[in-house]
């Protein structure tokens, strides 16, 4: 129950403060772009308007979703503690575990409303262009479905600095870094050592995990249209044996799950 | 039950200690005042007494339970120094969120908001609160559920005279319906009659703990007779007296507690050339200097 008023209260500040406006507008505008430009280039190919949308959304919700869900967990503990907000609230009857899963579930909810507002404008746009034909949604299900643990994974890392940095603009720079390493430098570096490694043990043996360990790849892989799956893999010849659709989802759903539970220990350990 | 229970309690940070050896007592009703320089440890002591901060010695309890725990919390009020709220929220929101979280209904909420003179804020966004305004809204959550224990850190800074009076008359009920009161201040003047009982950390030592007039006695501070009479008679009555000229027509002379009637008997004795006595005590911050300067002896 407490949880819950925890969670009211977040939601009722988030939309006060434009968190919610920010980030609804910023999904959809990307969605909107992304859309507009997929769509004239498959306008005339006979493939599906909607999956081509969807194929370029996924490549944008790698860095959006990761982003939007840093923007909103940074501040909720180390703000608290600036601005002294934090030791009044630790006084009352409810536990740390408790404020941490309220402002969770509010974050969450912010952001499913947001990746939901701008997928529905992404496909409302297409069924507008292209009339219902030929159209499957299951890509975009798949798409939303995977897109709330990777969003969850960040809340958590999001959490976690918060509450090991203990001042806001600290934890920002933070998960800034931690942004650009995950979600833009990993892929990089893993490109590099491929090349490098040229298809040795590398290649075979840690690169199917370093890919699985990381949630936004996974959340990559899972969205990819089949054909470039085994484009891809007969093609670099990574994605072996090593990785399973079993295997990314348990990366991405154990991501959450892990990053929240660190961010509990470290906001236990806390002193206020 | 004691409301609350210090016995022996240490805290250190790194090798500093900064709470050495505290007993404290407050039982049900009584309203005591922690006074100490900055950094005396009078904040870590309330965190200690929250559970907010664990602490390497003694023990601490509240109504019986440790500090932190759900039962202990449910019975505590707190009043941060500098206390500050989510601005987005207005004065009744914010109220109802703590009203919800401690199991108080909304109504007592909105009644409380009444009761610090907030009723017609109530629906004003806090960031556009005063300073005074935002004390009112922390003491208002602090007395949300009738807690058996208050503690208030520094509750009357920023207050004008009157909210300051209206303060100490809020703080009055809440110990005549039995809750235990521990404030820290630094508005010494005030606290001498609206509390019962004082108690002082220097450098995390508690070297006072009584009531004023027992400090008194304990200080053993001289009094201060300053008598009035008339220009012609002054040298007379200082010689008489033994006593030093203030001016034209007034002499002090100081005496101990215990000669004090003595001394006011030998006054009068001297009749009609005496126009007025004047007889000061040590004051609080009198006390407090004493207590907190290197002098005292540790209780």
């Amino acid at each position: 129950m407490e949880i819950i008023t925890i969670a009211q209260l977040e939601l009722v500040v988030s939309r006060r403060n434009m968190w919610v406006a920010v980030s609804v507008f910023m999904m959809v505008l990307f969605s909107v772009v992304l859309t507009l430009a997929g769509g004239a280039t498959a306008s005339n190919l006979g493939i599906d308007p909607l999956g081509v949308a969807m194929t370029s959304i996924t490549t944008l919700a790698v860095y959006l979703v990761p982003l939007i869900a840093l923007l909103l967990s940074f501040d909720a503990i180390a703000g608290e503690l600036e601005r002294g907000t934090l030791a009044l609230n630790l006084s009352y009857p409810i536990s740390r575990g408790e404020i941490l899963l309220g402002k969770f579930l509010a974050h969450f909810i912010i952001l499913s409303f947001a990746i939901a507002v701008g997928l529905a404008v992404s496909g409302l746009l297409v069924i507008w262009r292209h009339g219902m034909v030929d159209i499957s949604f299951a890509p975009m299900l798949r798409l939303y479905i995977t897109a709330l643990p990777l969003g969850a994974a960040f809340l958590g890392i999001g959490y976690l600095v918060s509450a090991l940095a203990r001042q806001p603009g600290v934890a920002s720079g933070l998960v800034i870094i931690i942004w650009l390493v995950l979600v833009v430098l990993y892929d990089l570096g893993l490109l590099g050592a491929l090349v490098a490694d040229d298809g040795g043990y590398f290649t075979n043996t840690i690169f199917p995990v370093l890919l699985l360990a990381n949630p936004a790849d996974a959340f990559r892989l899972l969205n990819m249209p089949e054909i470039s799956v085994s484009a891809l893999a007969s093609g670099l010849n990574a994605i072996g044996p090593g990785i399973s659709k079993t295997g990314l989802l348990i990366s991405l759903l154990g991501w959450p799950v892990l990053a929240l539970f660190l961010a509990w220990i470290a906001f236990r350990k806390m002193e206020t | 039950m004691s409301a609350l229970n210090i016995s022996n309690a240490i805290k250190l940070y790194g090798s500093n200690e900064v709470v050495k050896n505290v007993s404290l007592k407050i039982e049900a009703g009584e309203r005591i005042a922690l006074l100490g320089h900055n950094g005396a440890g009078k904040t870590t002591l309330l965190k200690m007494i929250l559970g907010l901060t664990s602490f390497n010695d003694g023990e601490i309890k509240v109504l019986g339970e440790a500090p932190g725990s759900k039962k202990a919390r449910s019975s505590i009020g707190f009043l941060p120094e500098s206390v500050a709220f989510q601005g987005a929220l207005n004065g009744r929101e914010q109220l109802r969120h703590f009203a919800r979280l401690k199991s108080v209904c909304m109504g007592k909420a909105d009644d409380l908001l009444e009761r610090v003179g907030l009723g017609d804020a109530a629906s004003r966004k806090i960031s556009t609160y005063s300073k005074g305004m935002r004390q009112r809204v922390g003491l208002a959550q602090a007395i949300l559920g009738k807690p058996k224990l208050v503690l208030l850190d520094e509750p009357t800074s920023g207050l004008d005279p009157v909210s300051r009076h209206e303060f100490y008359d809020i703080m009055a009920e809440l110990a005549q319906a039995g809750t235990a009161v521990l404030l820290s201040s630094h508005a010494l003047s005030e606290l001498e009659t609206r509390t019962d009982r004082i108690a002082i950390l220097r450098k995390g030592q508690l070297v006072a703990n009584n009531k004023i007039t027992t400090l008194r006695q304990q200080a053993a501070m001289p009094i201060v007779l300053r008598v009035t009479t008339s220009i012609e008679k002054v040298e007379q009555v200082a010689s008489e007296l033994g006593a030093k000229r203030v001016n034209g027509q007034v002499v002090e002379l100081t005496c101990l507690q215990n000669q004090k009637i003595a001394t006011l008997n030998r006054v009068t004795a001297l009749g009609d050339v005496i126009r007025d006595v004047e007889v000061a005590t040590a004051s609080l911050e009198e006390l407090y200097r004493y207590f907190s300067s290197t002098g005292a002896e540790v209780i």
